[in-house]
């Protein structure tokens, strides 16, 4: 019998050396628990729409059971390509420029396989979501972190680009709105991006899975900005915007060259995305806007009264303009944010998610996302802030100060002194 | 629409499905002050615009025995005042919860509540097909409620399934 050691030295070394991520940790402990309202989720409180899951048993009982072409429906695809353009003005052939992907999770990984080699450097913000690292790796590449921070909004700047490119640099990935951070990225901070990911000839990987939920503002898609079109790999789904994270249904536009070497992936790894879930997306799209705006609606409102919270409870917070998370900072209670997370969850039975699960950067801050009843929020809010009260200028307070990315003075909360 | 009526269609949206959320949640959600969502439901009920609160309740749990009939009821509209006198008259006894104008094979739909089959059938048999003006009625006595205003009554529907943490 091969022993654990053994084994060890079977394993490819570069999945050896990847960290579990901190998020699961975190979920082993709060799953033990009962009563815990839980800020720590990262998919819609909402259940599909039901027009979505009804559309998607007639097909099932037409018998819709089979293999699609690789790259997806065809007549999705298309609804896709409408949609972008409809939306953004951005046109893809929905022919051989669309790929339907098991999820964004799949196309980030068909993007990075298909472009990286061994030795190319990544450009990933931090915080960030928590699998653009790893993925980078397990394509054979370096991660290369643009370290934002909250006195800058966490918003990406081209200097930190600029800054962190050396000639063995890629691409950049940038999800926006963000996971954790709720930030959004203004257009005319795309375009400052944009020019520099031009001038080194970078490719662009745009994660753009919450930017229907943006509340502050309107959402640019980055293949829509000037020039843009051919150097990016757009990367979307339906899991948040139409609620339907367990579907794993996604796809990936570019140019042709890019979706082409993609599919090959694709095609051999994972052959099509599960036809039950391309004809769910598909009736999304069609039929989905109103349900769509109402849960946009829904998720500002509770977007406010966590601001609110946050400030009474005098957690300073960049202004969460989009997906449904924000992301105070708790350095005032001179805990870490896993010390903070953990006491919290033990003393009130209140579940977040810890900031440096998404990077250094996170550390300090925790996640609570808002894809929660008004009540639970209300519930959780009140608990945080008798939690925080207990603990607060305990550590170093560090007031925010505006900086030079244009967000409102009122839209950062201070810290009470 | 001016910003007031903006913030009056917000606010209705939001009690419309929780009218136990406090002023102090609306007004976090609306970001306005506590106090003018006070003030703004006072005016809707000053206004009739919010005619009333009331609960979705699953009678059938509590074992409380009652029974609910919806009757459809055809009228001889009057001069002047069409099917409102009628239709006024009708809504005047508690029993009746609602009612409603409808267009098609007959003029008032009326869903009534009582206690027994008996007390529901001598109500209308003695005040409903009784009234002046009334032509006929239909009784369709209701069997079970799936869904009452807006909410399932069933238990396990869609409860939260989620994973506590998922990044």
């Amino acid at each position: 019998m091969t022993n654990p050691s053994d084994w060890n030295e079977r394993i490819n070394p570069v999945i050896l050396g990847l960290q579990p991520s901190g998020i699961r940790r975190f979920f082993d402990l709060v799953a033990e628990m009962k009563g815990v309202i839980s800020l720590g989720v990262g998919e819609p409180d909402f259940v599909t729409p039901w027009h979505i899951r009804e559309a998607c048993m007639f097909s099932l009982e037409k018998g819709y059971t089979m293999y699609t072409s690789n790259h997806g429906l065809l007549e999705l695809r298309q609804e896709i390509a409408k949609n972008l353009a409809a939306s953004y003005g951005v046109s893809y052939n929905p022919g051989h420029e669309i790929l339907i992907t098991v999820g964004v999770s799949e196309g980030l990984d068909l993007a990075f396989r298909t472009i990286l080699c061994p030795g190319d450097e990544v450009l990933i913000p931090e915080p960030s979501y928590v699998s653009y690292a790893p993925v980078t790796a397990m394509a054979g590449a370096k991660p290369v972190f643009l370290k934002t921070s909250a006195e800058n909004g966490f918003r990406v700047t081209p200097d930190l680009v600029e800054k962190a490119i050396t000639p063995k640099t890629k691409a950049i990935i940038i999800c926006n709105p963000n996971n954790p951070t709720g930030a959004t990225i203004e257009r005319e901070h795309l375009l400052e991006i944009a020019e520099v990911v031009r001038a080194h000839d970078l490719i662009f990987v745009s994660d753009e899975i919450y930017g229907r939920l943006t509340y502050v503002g309107e959402h640019t898609c980055v293949p829509s900005l000037p020039g843009m079109r051919d150097r990016t790999i757009l990367l979307n789904g339906f899991s948040k915007s139409y609620a339907m994270t367990g579907w794993r249904v996604g796809y990936a536009a570019g140019n042709q060259d890019f979706i082409s070497a993609m599919t090959k992936i694709h095609q051999y790894t994972m052959l099509c995305a599960p036809i039950t879930a391309q004809v769910a997306a598909l009736e999304a799209l069609k039929n989905g806007e109103n349900g769509l705006k109402k849960m946009v609606e829904q998720y500002n409102r509770r977007r406010h009264l966590v601001i609110q919270a946050l400030q009474e409870m005098g957690l300073p917070c960049c202004e969460p303009r989009g997906a449904f998370y924000a992301f105070p900072d708790i350095r005032s209670t001179g805990l870490s944010s896993e010390d903070f997370a953990q006491q919290l969850l033990k003393e009130e039975k209140v579940a977040v998610v810890p900031g440096n699960a998404f990077g250094e950067q996170g550390e300090g801050f925790v996640r609570c996302s808002y894809s929660a009843s008004i009540n639970d929020l209300t519930e959780a809010f009140k608990r945080m802030g008798r939690f925080v009260s207990r603990r607060v200028n305990k550590g170093k307070v560090l007031p925010f100060s505006p900086g030079k990315n244009e967000i409102k003075e009122k839209s950062i909360c201070q810290t009470i002194s | 629409m001016s910003a007031e009526k903006c913030k009056e269609k917000e606010i209705l949206e939001i009690i419309e499905n929780d009218a136990r959320l406090n002023s102090k949640q609306i007004a976090a959600m609306l970001q306005i002050s506590e106090e003018e969502v006070v003030r703004t439901i006072k005016e809707l009920e000053e206004k009739k615009i919010i005619a009333g609160y009331f609960t979705v309740i699953n009678w059938d749990k509590v074992g409380e025995e009652k029974v609910s009939a919806i009757i459809e009821v055809k009228i001889t509209p009057q001069r002047d005042l069409g099917f409102d006198a009628v239709a006024m008259r009708i809504c005047r006894f508690p029993e009746v919860k609602t009612v409603r104008l409808m267009s098609g094979a007959y003029d008032l739909v009326v869903y009534i509540e009582g206690q027994t089959m008996r007390e529901v059938a001598s109500f209308v048999t003695l005040k409903l097909a009784s009234l002046e003006h009334v032509l006929s009625t239909a009784t369709h006595f209701v069997l079970k409620t799936y869904k009452l205003q807006g909410t399932l009554m069933e238990d396990d529907v869609e409860e939260d399934r989620r994973l506590l943490i998922t990044p």
